[in-house]
């Protein structure tokens, strides 16, 4: 479980990169840049407290 | 590194063995530290002075080079000698009612620090209802009544949180710092995309820059921020935290001298990658919808001749760029910085009224925080205000460098108000305030000196050179010899 949450958050954080790398070739447009990036935020809160965290505030 | 630790643990003795952290917790810690809503706000502020892109590469490069070197050979080889919190050194050296002093305007500042963040997140939560901002005229103008109102409300709200406790947003706020700095990249590169800035040709050329430069200096005036200026900013705008020794508190956990290189994440992430991107972030909205970014001068403003200002909005600079992630970006970034700020400043506050309650304190300090985030000059002179932030309290650090290192070396004793059982060392009170009160004046009031006032980051080693100077010649002159035997313990002092 830990596993697949790291790797979903790795998946979220290329999520809010590459489309931006990717509207500059022109392969894009800036609302799919958008769009990912929300997806990629909302993706990056749900599975990276399952992981991340847990030890700070011992 | 938790803050449980960092603040409830070891306060007055030193770290223990078992207690030391590995360099990881302190790169961690430096990273999410250092890509704060405050990086939002200054990096536009870099262009909207005037600053030129190669004079900010390459000035913000060597500053933070500068700033890691004195974190690493400043701060970290006393902290790893004492392992005390800034707060217990400052107390053995200056004596217990001054730093209760020290602490009231560290809690002070940390409000107007905090406010500024207010501001920033009121300009995010704005965005989807239409409420922007303009800066007034006056220092202590407030801007229209919707933002004012918006100030409050995200004011209220944050110090309710801050009053609530600290250890769930600071795990909240290391969850959100590697996506606040993958945010932070994303806005940089939709901006260059959106600048057509995407060939090497296009970048060296940088005419991108010059051209929102130009616009900008079209509407405010002429302005420059020339390559030395950026330097001594980037390197001494958390001058309180390195130069004024606040980070011993940090770093008397570390286990070796090599965690000092742990800032280094924390200012080429967020001081370097996230300022630069702010800016271009700014360039790109002039670009593409310069009457965004351009307010009017309201009526009765004073009017010199020019047709408009340019304003940073950060939440609407943030969402042109990466839509509503950038919207969420701008406020997570502002409330986890003004989160633990509120609850810094409400501590020290309960640390001159030590029978208040700490939710009391930090709903005061809250309150503070949020009518100084209602005018909206405080976010907009970010620069000038960090600058004086590290003028007031980096000289603090001078004292305890002078104590640890050449007290001893003229015969004179360390830790004095320790050994006297002082309450307040008036050595290290004139030496602090004198310097101090002259920086003040130069940044606050126009001399024949500094017409212009003088750039308040530029204040900060002099003064702290003058404060340290002052403290060794204060004690050679003050100083009583005390045989080693009469040392009151740091518990049982009193008033004199």
């Amino acid at each position: 479980m830990k596993t697949l949450a790291q790797i979903t958050s790795l998946i979220t954080l290329a999520l809010m990169i590459v489309p931006s790398l990717l509207l500059c070739t022109g392969a894009v447009g800036l609302d799919a840049v958008k769009v990912t990036a929300l997806v990629g935020t909302i993706g990056w809160f749900v599975a990276t407290p399952i992981w991340m965290g847990h030890e700070t505030t011992s | 590194m938790s803050e449980s630790n960092s603040g409830g643990e070891f306060e007055r003795e030193p770290v223990p063995d078992s207690a030391l952290l590995g360099s990881g917790k302190f790169w961690g810690m430096y990273a999410g530290e250092h890509a704060a809503g405050t990086e939002f706000m200054i990096g536009p502020l870099f262009l909207a002075a005037g600053a030129s892109l190669s004079d900010l590469i390459l000035g913000l490069l060597l500053g933070n080079v500068l700033a890691v070197l004195t974190w690493r050979f400043l701060v970290v080889p006393i902290a790893l000698a004492k392992r005390y919190t800034l707060y217990y050194q400052l107390e053995r050296i200056s004596g217990g009612s001054l730093v209760k002093f020290y602490n009231l305007v560290n809690g002070l500042l940390f409000c107007f620090l905090a406010g500024a963040m207010v501001t920033v997140s009121a300009s995010a939560v704005g965005v989807p209802f239409g409420v922007t901002f303009y800066v007034p005229d006056a220092f202590f103008g407030l801007s229209n009544p919707s933002f004012t109102a918006l100030v409050a409300v995200v004011g209220i709200v944050i110090a309710v949180v801050a009053a609530g406790g600290y250890e769930r947003v600071a795990r909240f706020a290391n969850i959100a710092a590697p996506w606040m700095i993958a945010v932070f990249a994303a806005c940089g590169i939709v901006s260059l995309a959106q600048l057509d800035a995407t060939s090497i040709t296009t970048l060296t050329e940088g005419k991108f820059w010059t051209d929102a430069i130009q616009t900008v200096q079209d509407y405010d005036g002429e302005k420059s921020f020339p390559f030395w200026q950026i330097v001594v900013f980037a390197w001494l705008c958390n001058g309180a935290m390195h130069f004024g020794m606040a980070d011993l508190t940090v770093f008397r956990f570390a286990k070796s001298k090599a965690s000092g290189w742990a800032p280094s994440i924390g200012m080429f992430l967020g001081h370097y990658m996230a300022w630069i991107s702010a800016a271009l972030l700014l360039a790109a909205l002039l670009k593409l919808q310069p009457e965004l970014a351009i307010q009017e001068l309201p009526e009765g403003a004073d009017d010199v001749g020019l047709p408009g200002t340019v304003v940073a909005n950060p939440g609407l600079l943030a969402f042109q760029s990466v839509g509503w992630a950038g919207i969420i970006c701008v406020v997570i970034a502002g409330w986890t910085t003004a989160n633990p700020t509120i609850y810094r400043a409400g501590l020290a506050f309960q640390g001159i009224l030590p029978k208040s309650s700490r939710t009391v304190m930090t709903l005061v300090a809250g309150a503070v925080a949020t009518i100084a985030g209602a005018f909206p000059n405080l976010s907009a002179q970010l620069l000038g205000f960090v600058g004086t932030y590290g003028t007031v309290l980096g000289p603090m650090g001078a004292v305890i460098f002078v104590d640890f290192y050449l007290l001893k070396k003229f015969g004179l004793r360390d830790e004095y108000a320790l050994h006297r059982g002082l309450q307040v060392n008036a050595a290290v009170l004139i030496a602090w305030l004198l310097p101090v009160s002259v920086g003040l004046y130069l940044i606050l009031v126009k001399t024949t000196m500094f017409p212009d006032k003088l750039f308040a980051a530029y204040a900060v080693i002099p003064c702290w050179v003058a404060c340290g100077v002052l403290y060794l010649l204060l004690c050679k002159l003050m100083q009583k010899t005390i045989p080693n035997s009469e040392s009151v313990p740091a518990d049982n002092q009193e008033s004199l």
